[in-house]
C-alpha cells in the first residue's frame, strides 16, 4: 500500500496579493497509485498542481521529489524531472499533424546537420503506435491534423505523449470533464492502464463518478484546505459529493428547492 | 485524391491554373505565353516572391511585416550611397545594406517579443521610421533621396545577369524558395513555426522557443528585403528610398492568395510561390489584353477577397473529421 511517494507537497501554502489559495496542504503522488483531486470551483486545485508542476513556488512549506526537498525553476525543470501536465484544452495544436503534435518540442530527426531534417516517417509510426497502446484505433494516420480528432482522443494523445517521454508523475486537470461518456471512458482507461505501468497519478476532477471509477486515494479540498482524505471504498458516492460541495449545503439546498 | 487538396497550396494551385489560362486565352496571339512573355511575369513575381516567401513564413508564425517596404529602398540607398559618395567598392556596400536589413529585422522581431503588442502596428511605425530615416539621412549626408550606382563586373554578374528577357532574379527566387521551403516544410524550426502560429501557449508549453522563432524570422524577412532592395539598385544602377513601398501590402497579399492563414499556423512555401506567380500573370497579363492596368488592383481585390474565403473552407475542411 505505501510505496515510497515520487512527489510529496508538505504543509504547502501558497498566497497570492488578497487571498491565499492553499493553506498548509500536505499530499502524497505515489508510484501506480491514483491520487483523485476533489473540489469545488476556487477550492484551489489548479494552484496546487501548478505548484506540483513548477509553475508556482510555495509560498511556504516543502516540496520532496524521491524524499529530497526540491524547488523547481520552472514547469521546462519540473517536466525534466518526469513531472508531464496535461491540461484540458491546451497542450495540442489543431493545424499540426498527429505526429508532429506529438513530437513538439523533442523533435525525430534524421540525417547529419546542418542537413537534418524531420523523419516524418517514424514519428508518424511511433505516434499511432503510442495511440494505439491506450486503446485508440480509429487514427491510423499520423498525417491526420490532430484538429479532426476528437476531445478524448486528444487526451490520450497528449498522456500518450508524456508517458512515452518518461513522465513519473502524470497531472491531469478536469481530462474528462469536457467528454461525453464514451470518450470519459477510454481517457479514464487509459490513466489505469498509466496506473498499471507504474506512473503516478495525479487526477483533478468534478465528477465524483469518474473519481470514484479510479481513484486509490482522494483528497477534497475546501477553500484551500484539506477537508477530508480517504482511501478507496472508505466512503460513499452520496458522502463524497458532499464533501465536495462544502458538507451540509447539499443538504440545506434539496431542502430550499423542495419547499417551493 | 483527398490528400491534395487538403494540402495549403491546392487553392493556389487552382487559381494559378485558372489565371494562366485565362489570360493565355484572352491575350492569344499577342504572345503572352511565348518565351518572353514568360520570363516578363517572372521577372516580375521574382523580386516581390523573394520577400513574399518571409513575410508568409511570418505569417504562418502568427506575425505581420510592413516594414519591407522601406527596408528594401534603404538597402538600395546603402549601395548608392556607399559606393558613390562614400567612395566603398560595392562588395562591402552591399555587405552593409544586407546588414542594415537584418538589423531592421532584429529590431523588429525584439520589439515584438518585449512589447508583446501586436507586430502589425510595430512594423507599420518602423517602416515609416526606416522610410524618413532614409531620406532624411540621404538629404542630410549627400542632398539626395535617390543616387546612382558605381558598378562593378562581379556586382553585375550576380544580381543583374540577363538571358533574353529573363532576369537573374527569378534563379534567386527560386533558390529562396528552395532553401525556405525545405526549412519550413521538413526541419525541426518549420515545425515551431507552425506551432508557434497554431497554438501559441501550447508551443510555449512543449519547450519550444516561441519567442526566438519569431526573432529569426524577422531577420529573416528584413534580409530578404535587404536582398531585393540590393537586387533592383543594381540591376537599375540606381538606388531610391522608395524602392519597395509596394511590396507592404503585395507580400501579405500573395502568401495569403497562396494559402496562408492571416490567423497563422497554416500555409506553404510552395503556395507563396504560387501566389506570387498568381499576381505576376496578372500584372504582365493584363498588359498584353491592351487593358488599362488599372484593372490590375481591381483583379487582385477580387482574388484575395476569393482566396480568404477559399482557405477558410480548406482549413475547415482540413479539420473536418474524417
Ligand atoms: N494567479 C493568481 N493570483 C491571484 N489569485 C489567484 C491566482 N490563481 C488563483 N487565485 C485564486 O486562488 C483561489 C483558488 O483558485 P484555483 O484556480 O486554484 O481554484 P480551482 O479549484 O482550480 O477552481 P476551478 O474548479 O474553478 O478550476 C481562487 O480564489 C482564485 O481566485
Ligand atoms: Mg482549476
Amino acid at each position: 500500500m505505501d510505496a515510497a511517494p515520487i512527489l510529496e507537497l508538505r504543509d504547502v501554502t501558497k498566497a497570492f496579493a488578497g487571498t491565499t489559495a492553499l493553506h498548509g496542504v500536505s499530499i502524497r503522488v505515489e508510484p501506480g497509485r491514483i491520487v483523485c483531486l476533489l473540489g469545488d470551483n476556487g477550492a484551489g486545485k489548479s494552484t496546487l498542481i501548478k505548484v506540483l508542476s513548477g509553475y508556482h513556488q510555495p509560498t511556504s512549506g516543502q516540496i520532496l521529489l524521491d524524499g529530497r526537498e526540491i524547488r523547481f525553476a520552472g514547469p521546462r525543470d519540473a517536466r525534466k524531472r518526469g513531472i508531464a501536465t496535461v491540461h484540458q484544452d491546451v497542450g495540442s495544436i489543431p493545424l499540426m499533424s498527429v505526429g508532429r503534435n506529438f513530437f513538439l518540442g523533442a523533435e525525430l530527426t534524421k540525417g547529419v546537420r546542418p542537413f537534418h531534417h524531420l523523419d516524418t516517417r517514424n514519428a508518424n509510426r511511433i505516434a499511432i503506435e503510442q495511440m494505439q497502446r491506450f486503446g485508440i484505433t480509429r487514427i491510423t494516420d499520423g498525417d491526420q491534423l490532430v484538429g479532426t480528432m476528437s476531445g478524448g482522443e486528444r487526451q490520450v494523445l497528449a498522456i500518450s505523449r508524456a508517458m512515452y517521454f518518461g513522465a513519473r508523475v502524470l497531472i491531469l486537470d478536469e481530462p474528462t470533464s469536457a467528454l461525453g461518456v464514451k470518450e470519459a471512458s477510454y481517457v479514464l482507461r487509459m490513466v489505469s492502464q498509466a496506473r498499471a505501468e507504474g506512473v503516478g497519478i495525479v487526477f483533478i476532477t468534478h465528477n465524483a463518478s469518474h473519481a470514484m471509477a479510479v481513484g486509490d486515494r482522494f483528497t477534497v479540498l475546501i477553500q484551500g484546505r484539506v477537508a477530508a482524505e480517504f482511501a478507496r471504498g472508505e466512503k460513499a458516492r452520496e458522502e463524497v459529493i458532499n464533501l465536495m460541495a462544502g458538507g451540509e449545503k447539499i443538504a440545506e439546498l434539496e431542502e430550499e428547492l423542495a419547499i417551493e | 485524391m483527398t490528400r491534395l487538396i487538403r494540402r495549403p497550396e491546392f487553392g493556389a494551385f487552382a487559381a494559378f491554373v485558372l489565371t494562366y489560362a485565362f489570360f493565355a486565352v484572352v491575350t492569344s496571339g499577342a504572345g503572352f505565353v511565348s518565351v518572353n512573355g514568360t520570363a516578363g511575369w517572372l521577372n516580375l513575381a521574382a523580386e516581390l516572391g523573394i520577400v513574399a516567401i518571409p513575410v508568409g513564413m511570418l505569417m504562418i508564425s502568427g506575425e505581420f511585416d510592413l516594414s519591407i517596404g522601406s527596408t528594401v529602398g534603404a538597402a538600395s540607398m546603402v549601395v548608392a550611397l556607399g559606393t558613390s559618395f562614400f567612395g566603398l567598392p560595392i562588395w562591402p556596400a552591399i555587405a552593409l545594406a544586407l546588414v542594415l536589413g537584418a538589423l531592421i529585422g532584429l529590431v523588429n522581431g525584439l520589439a515584438v517579443v518585449k512589447t508583446n503588442l501586436p507586430s502589425f502596428i510595430i512594423t507599420l511605425a518602423t517602416n515609416f521610421v526606416v522610410l524618413g530615416a532614409t531620406m532624411g539621412f540621404s538629404r542630410l549626408i549627400a542632398n539626395v533621396t535617390s543616387s546612382s550606382i558605381v558598378q562593378s563586373e562581379s556586382a553585375r554578374a550576380v544580381f543583374a545577369a540577363r538571358w533574353g528577357q529573363a532576369n537573374v532574379s527569378i534563379l534567386w527566387w527560386l533558390g529562396f524558395a528552395l532553401v525556405c521551403g525545405w526549412l519550413l516544410g521538413k526541419t525541426t524550426f518549420g515545425n515551431w513555426i507552425y506551432a508557434t502560429g497554431g497554438n501559441l501557449t501550447a508551443a510555449r508549453g512543449a519547450g519550444v522557443p516561441v519567442e526566438r522563432v519569431k526573432v529569426i524570422l524577422f531577420v529573416l524577412t528584413g534580409f530578404a528585403a535587404a536582398f531585393v532592395g540590393v537586387l533592383q539598385g543594381v540591376q537599375w544602377n540606381s538606388g531610391n528610398s522608395t524602392y519597395g513601398m509596394g511590396y507592404v501590402f503585395q507580400a501579405p497579399i500573395v502568401a495569403v492568395i497562396g494559402g496562408v492563414l492571416l490567423g497563422g499556423g497554416y500555409g506553404s512555401v510552395v503556395g507563396i510561390v504560387l501566389g506570387t506567380a498568381i499576381f505576376g500573370v496578372i500584372s504582365t497579363g493584363i498588359f498584353y489584353t491592351g487593358w488599362s492596368t488599372d484593372w490590375v488592383n481591381l483583379f487582385l481585390g477580387v482574388l484575395l477577397a476569393a482566396a480568404v474565403l477559399a482557405n477558410n473552407y480548406v482549413r475547415r475542411m482540413a479539420l473536418a473529421a474524417r
